[in-house]
């Protein structure tokens, strides 16, 4: 047991593996919080949608030589959101249909355009990485945390300070809008700020595992709680602790970051399903 | 009695085509308006423009003195949403208070003290912490009538209310609103259900675009339009 633990603490002083935490739990926070609206509102499609919107647009990004990738990819996938939002409203046009085509269109396209156009040596390797996040939760230069930090302070005060408003448009837009909130432009913020998560999201754990870190925490404080304000601030917690465990873990053993996080998702979301299954016996 | 809506000659739609016209019709103070119709026939599109949320074509629609849309409280049909969603009857009533928000971020002592007098007025201070997917159609209806009176305490519009409620429960529900309606607060109820004019003071009977009867229930029954709508209706409850 000491020896792990001084493994950990020999870890632990390298400035890295400490961003790497950080950036981590504030993403953790940040996507389980914005979750709770996304699965209720039925939007959770559009987190899967925007991931490989984002991985098209970080392929371009390194296609065109950019250093700083984020130039493209954030007014890209920021764009993408509010698109995807109109079409998800719109029933004329099959909202889903449109999601998995911009989805898979923009995997496809990423894909090629990297095999065509990039200088690296090793395009297996890169693409990987973008998709599972297994390095670059690791090379985070400080920038990139701060970056970060700013980001989950705004997606948090957000959430706070609308947090009453966020409940209503959730539980009942229709009624939410006669009383005069601006649902619509409610609606656009939550799509800015999924795109912003998820682009943050894509160092965690890939564009590809993105989703998990949306969805399980918050179905799995669905399952037993009974309260919106206890299930989002029990999906934030699980969320953050599986995020902990995960990058120590994967410290530990050497496996993937994002596979390692998202499987303790999934093994607490077992946990609490097989627990409400049980008591609704 | 004051109006507190006067419909005139009006047609509604939205994105430029015109769903309904000629609308002739108000709501006085007390009043209990049902306004019946098929689907299709523009309810849904008269209850937004109610709301506000679509404009006027043409013709217009007048508010009274010390009234307007946002006086009134709005029951909506429930989503598919709701039914497991997971939410306490305390925060889906005290929800009906955020037109008193303005730009404050959170509710205040007064809002909560609403939320708690609207759900003991319908009973249901019990099931306070109760969530709300756990509880029956009739109770689910209950919290958010409670919510709507947290928005105001003038008017409700209810659309399409009994909808899925077992008859029992349809009866309790009729009855509850009639009372509301006692206390002087004025009930526009949107629906297709042959029973509902039972508890109705005046009648808005829409046909395929345009309006076939306005007036009190009494002159409805031995109208044309209301004979065929009430025969068509005892014909299908046998």
């Amino acid at each position: 047991m000491t020896e792990l633990f001084d493994t950990l603490k020999y870890y632990f002083s390298f400035p890295f593996v400490q961003y790497a935490m950080i950036v981590g739990l504030l993403i953790a926070l940040c996507s389980s919080l914005l979750g709770v609206t996304l699965v209720l509102k039925r939007f959770s499609f559009i987190g899967d949608g925007l991931s490989h919107v984002a991985f098209g647009a970080m392929a371009v990004a390194i296609v065109v030589g950019l250093t700083n990738t984020m130039v493209i990819i954030l007014p890209v996938t920021v764009i993408s959101a509010i698109l995807l939002l109109r079409t998800g409203q719109n029933t004329k046009i099959k909202g889903d249909a449109a999601v998995a085509m911009i989805s898979v269109g923009a995997l496809a396209v990423g894909y090629m355009l990297i095999n065509l156009f990039s200088k690296s040596a090793n395009v297996a390797g890169d693409v990987c990485s973008t998709l599972f996040g297994s390095t670059s939760i690791l090379t985070l230069t400080k920038s990139e945390v701060w970056l970060c930090i700013g980001m989950a302070a705004v997606v948090l005060a957000v959430f706070v300070l609308f947090y009453n408003r966020i409940f209503a448009v959730t539980f009942d837009e229709n009624f939410a809008k006669a009383t005069g909130i601006k649902a619509d432009a409610l609606n656009l913020l939550i799509a800015v700020i999924t795109a912003l998560i998820i682009v943050l999201a894509m160092n965690l754990v890939g564009s590809l595992l993105i989703s998990a870190l949306i969805i399980f925490p918050a179905l799995s404080a669905m399952s037993l709680l009974r309260s919106f304000r206890s299930v989002v601030i029990c999906s934030a917690v699980i969320s953050v602790i599986c995020a902990a465990a995960g990058i120590l873990l994967s410290v530990l053993f050497s496996t993937p970051v994002g596979s390692t996080i998202v499987t303790a998702d999934i093994a607490v979301f077992a946990v609490f399903k097989t627990v409400s299954l049980i008591k609704e016996r | 009695m004051s109006k507190q809506i006067i419909c005139h000659n009006a047609a509604l739609g939205y994105e430029g085509s015109v769903v309904v016209e000629e609308l002739d019709f108000s709501v006085a103070e007390g009043d209990y308006l049902c306004i019946l119709g098929e689907n299709g026939s523009g309810k849904s599109t008269l209850i937004k423009t109610l709301l506000g949320l679509h404009g006027v074509m043409s013709g217009s629609i007048e508010w009274g003195r010390d009234f307007s849309s946002r006086d009134i409280g709005y029951l909506p049909q429930q989503t598919p949403v709701q039914r497991d969603f997971p939410a306490s009857v305390r925060e889906i009533v005290i929800s009906g208070c955020l037109s008193k928000l303005g730009h404050r971020p959170f509710f205040r002592a007064a809002e909560r003290k609403l939320a708690e007098d609207n759900m003991a007025r319908f009973g249901i201070t019990d099931l306070a912490d109760s969530c709300y997917r756990d509880l029956s159609g009739g109770q689910q209806q209950r919290v958010l009538l409670a919510r709507a009176l947290c928005a105001t305490g003038k008017m409700l519009l209810l659309d399409e209310p009994v909808t899925g409620l077992d008859p029992r429960a349809q009866i309790e529900l009729y009855e509850l609103i009639a009372k509301l309606n006692a206390e002087g607060i004025s009930i526009i109820m949107v629906s297709h259900d042959i029973s509902a004019i039972k508890y109705a003071s005046h009648i808005l009977h829409i046909g395929s675009r345009r309006q076939l009867f306005f007036g009190s229930k009494d002159d409805y029954i031995t109208s044309k339009a209301g004979r065929s709508f009430l025969e068509a209706g005892e014909a299908d409850q046998e």
